[in-house]
């Protein structure tokens, strides 16, 4: 099909338009990323099995070694490649327009594949024993920043093609009013993701330069608010693009539909406006930042970004019950939850993903975050307890999701061992949230983050700590094994899957309408916005399912926000 | 209420702007309430709870610190051999000045402090970035080289309290452990 004069084909599954130069970089960015993301899971094994005492895996210099590996490819590569390649579909398929520039996204793929490739060496051949947030005054080879930089800005280069292609779309024509609420979520990462890489060159510069011994070393604490304008913003760039997917599997899956765009929309403007505070999260316990300073930046007085959390939160179930009771799974508070299409990979890895990043991700983060609280939470287990329930158990399951639908669709090839996909984001979900749990309660005890080994000099914390650690290892196991799994069956779908082009794909399984007679392939969403006419619901509530999960979400919130308000006011006075 | 007719893939109603209603307008009111909760919570914290990060902290050079902390051993010991023992503790009078340095793996010197007792804990690094953190209450802070931070405490019940570095400060960062002693 590669012949095709018009440069597109359309998937016979969706009926969307795919952009053949833009389908080439979607899959080069993915599999690049699958590739760090394989770097990044071998080196969570090798640590999970480090901190689990008992085990005690690795030699002291490769914990640390292995542990800034892990934290780069994982948080920047794996993340950053797939993002670029989210980017280039929605933009590309979702307004029928083709790649603004292909020799943009070459210069952009080069660029940030020999930054990873820099970074990864460098560290590899004991040159970067910095972690990945190299504080200064600690100092790596140049390579190392130098590597950063090129990723940094291969990435800039992807967003500023993704945001042509925007405008070609628009000046083309191309579609008609508004873009639809996945692109617009995308757009809101993408322009995150601007002022993010900024903050990312703008401290690492100079970093470079003080590294190469040109200029005087940069002031610290100044490092790490910029670093973290780096370090913490790329996390929402991750947040956006998780809820973007969320809401795209939510339609493919369901045919779940935004009930109201502008609220929707609106969430994704509170991300921009309010989201880069979360720098200030770092330096809640730090010299030279003053308490009007840190409360302020906490929240931005309003706390608008969490806000736009929960409104997603309430809004992506929330379309998915609305379809499902239009497809008559009525019965009840949760029959609409109860008859999902769990076994379909693409909704349960998106469903586990939205629990996991909301109860997990979510509660944890605003109240380790909150100013006085993090006195007691301040680089202990109960920061990556946090994070790895919304990176992982959040936007690295969601983009899994994806995967199910992406990677047949682009290479035409049907999902090798079905029965074994299904299973993958349940044992990927239920690994990291073992592994994040054992993490937040040993941090709870104190157990510090970034530590080989909790009692090189003697015991201080017991055995219940032991105990936690060792849920850190069997969980980070799990998931291990779940993130294999993934692996093995997208790369052996590209090899050995069965073409099946032209035709459309096999339906993962999606709920059939009540009452009617059955689809053979179920419609993955798409098209309806032709005129299919709105049904009215016959019930007076179809979305109370979901205002009872909120409120529990809530309550549960306010326990553990509270209960850290009640351990913080047990410890000695400090002013 | 009528079923929305567009799916989140494909562009919206031209009518698509419209005010929240139903259970979408009580949940957006309950969360920014919530949120209001949260909000107010860290200045009402600030005036009237104990436990607070002020950030309070000074521009200090690291040959300076060090000549500040030597000064409190002296002046609390009155022993030169001290300055560079790090076994034996100091035990400063309540209250006032307390000096605490963080280097590549010591906290050093280890303080003795009387419960009950409101000090001023000057914590600085000489080299690296350092994380002071007292167990088993778990209070955690940073210490940066360049800044003297303040930490204004005062001591609960008697006992002997680790202070392990919880920022990574070289290979040997997970031996740096060292101890306030509360009598």
């Amino acid at each position: 099909m590669s012949n095709n004069p018009t440069g597109k084909r359309i998937c016979a599954t969706t009926g969307l338009p795919i952009c053949l130069d833009a389908q080439f970089f979607v899959k080069c960015n993915a599999v690049l990323g699958v590739v760090f993301l394989l770097i990044g899971g071998i080196g969570a094994l090798l640590l999970a099995l480090t901190r689990w005492q008992t085990v005690h895996l690795l030699p002291v210099d490769w914990f640390y070694r292995i542990l800034t590996l892990h934290g780069l490819n994982m948080l920047i590569f794996w993340i950053l490649f797939f993002e670029v390649a989210i980017l280039y579909f929605v933009s590309t398929s979702l307004l029928n327009v083709k790649l603004f520039s292909v020799k943009t996204a070459w210069v952009s793929l080069i660029m940030m594949l020999t930054g990873a490739v820099m970074v990864d060496v460098t560290i590899m051949v004991g040159k970067a024993d910095v972690m990945m947030t190299s504080y200064l005054p600690l100092l790596a080879h140049p390579a190392f920043y130098l590597g950063i930089i090129l990723m940094a800005v291969g990435t800039l280069i992807a967003v500023f093609n993704y945001f042509a292609t925007l405008y070609k779309a628009k000046k083309e024509k191309t579609y008609q009013g508004s873009v639809p609420l996945v692109v617009f979520g995308a757009t809101a990462a993408a322009i995150i993701a601007v002022v993010t890489l900024l903050h990312g060159a703008i401290v690492m510069i100079p970093t470079f330069l003080h590294s190469a011994g040109w200029i005087a070393q940069p002031d610290p604490i100044w490092y790490r608010m910029t670093w973290w304008g780096l370090g913490h913003m790329s996390q929402q760039v991750n947040v956006c693009a998780m809820v973007s997917v969320w809401y795209f599997l939510g339609a493919v899956t369901t045919g779940a539909k935004p009930l109201n765009e502008t609220v929707c929309r609106g969430a994704f403007l509170l991300y921009i406006f309010f989201i880069n505070l979360a720098s200030a999260h770092h330096l809640l316990v730090d010299p030279a930042v003053s308490s009007g300073w840190k409360i302020w930046n906490t929240s931005y007085a309003m706390y608008l970004a969490v806000l736009a959390s929960m409104i997603h939160g309430f809004t992506v179930p929330a379309s998915v019950e609305v379809a499902m009771r239009a497809k008559g799974y009525v019965k009840g508070l949760f029959g609409w939850l109860t008859s999902a299409p769990w076994r379909n990979p693409g909704f349960s890895a998106f469903f586990l993903s939205l629990v996991i990043f909301g109860f997990g991700g979510g509660i944890t983060g605003v109240t380790l975050g909150t100013q006085q609280i993090n006195i007691i939470a301040h680089n202990t287990l109960r920061i990556p307890g946090h994070f790895h329930v919304t990176v992982v158990g959040g936007t690295t399951l969601a983009f899994m999701g994806l995967c199910f639908y992406l990677v047949p669709l682009l290479f035409q090839r049907e999902f090798i061992f079905k029965p074994l996909a299904r299973l993958q984001p349940y044992l990927f979900g239920i690994g990291i949230t073992i592994m994040a749990m054992g993490m937040s309660f040993a941090g709870s005890m104190g157990v510090s983050r970034r530590s080989w080994d909790i009692e090189a000099t003697g015991s201080i914390y017991g055995s219940t700590a032991h105990l936690f650690l060792a849920a850190v290892g069997i969980g980070g196991v799990l998931a291990f094994l779940g993130l294999l799994l993934f692996i093995l069956l997208t790369v052996g779908t590209l090899f050995f899957g069965r073409r099946f082009a032209g035709k459309p794909m096999e339906s993962w399984g999606t709920p059939k309408q009540l009452g009617r007679e059955e689809h053979g392939h179920a419609p993955v969403g798409l098209p309806s916005g032709s005129g299919a006419p709105a049904m009215a619901l016959t019930e007076a509530h179809p979305t109370q399912g979901t205002l009872v999960l909120a409120l529990i979400f809530l309550l549960s919130f306010a326990v553990y926000y509270f209960a850290n308000w009640k351990a913080l006011a047990d410890v000695w006075p400090v002013r | 209420m009528s079923l929305p007719t567009r799916s989140s893939i494909e562009c919206p109603a031209p009518d698509w702007f419209q005010a929240p209603t139903g259970h979408e307008r009580i949940w957006i009111g309950l969360a920014l309430a919530w949120c209001m909760v949260m909000s107010l919570m860290m200045p009402y914290w600030h005036f009237k709870g104990k436990q607070n990060s002020s950030g309070e902290s000074y521009s200090v050079k690291p040959a300076d610190f060090i000549k500040r902390t030597e000064k409190f051993i002296l002046a609390n010991t009155g022993e030169e051999s001290l300055l560079e023992d790090g076994i034996a503790p100091i035990v400063p009078a309540p209250p006032g000045e307390v000096y605490l340095i963080a280097k590549q793996f010591q906290w050093f010197p280890i303080l003795k402090l009387r419960a009950g007792e409101t000090y001023r804990l000057h914590i600085s690094s000489v080299d690296f970035q350092h994380g002071f953190s007292l167990l088993p209450m778990n209070m955690n802070f940073q210490v940066v080289p360049g800044y003297d931070h303040v930490l204004t405490i005062k001591p609960q019940a008697p006992g002997t309290y680790p202070i392990v570095c919880n920022e990574f400060c070289g290979i040997g960062h997970q031996n740096m452990v060292g101890k306030i002693i509360v009598e």
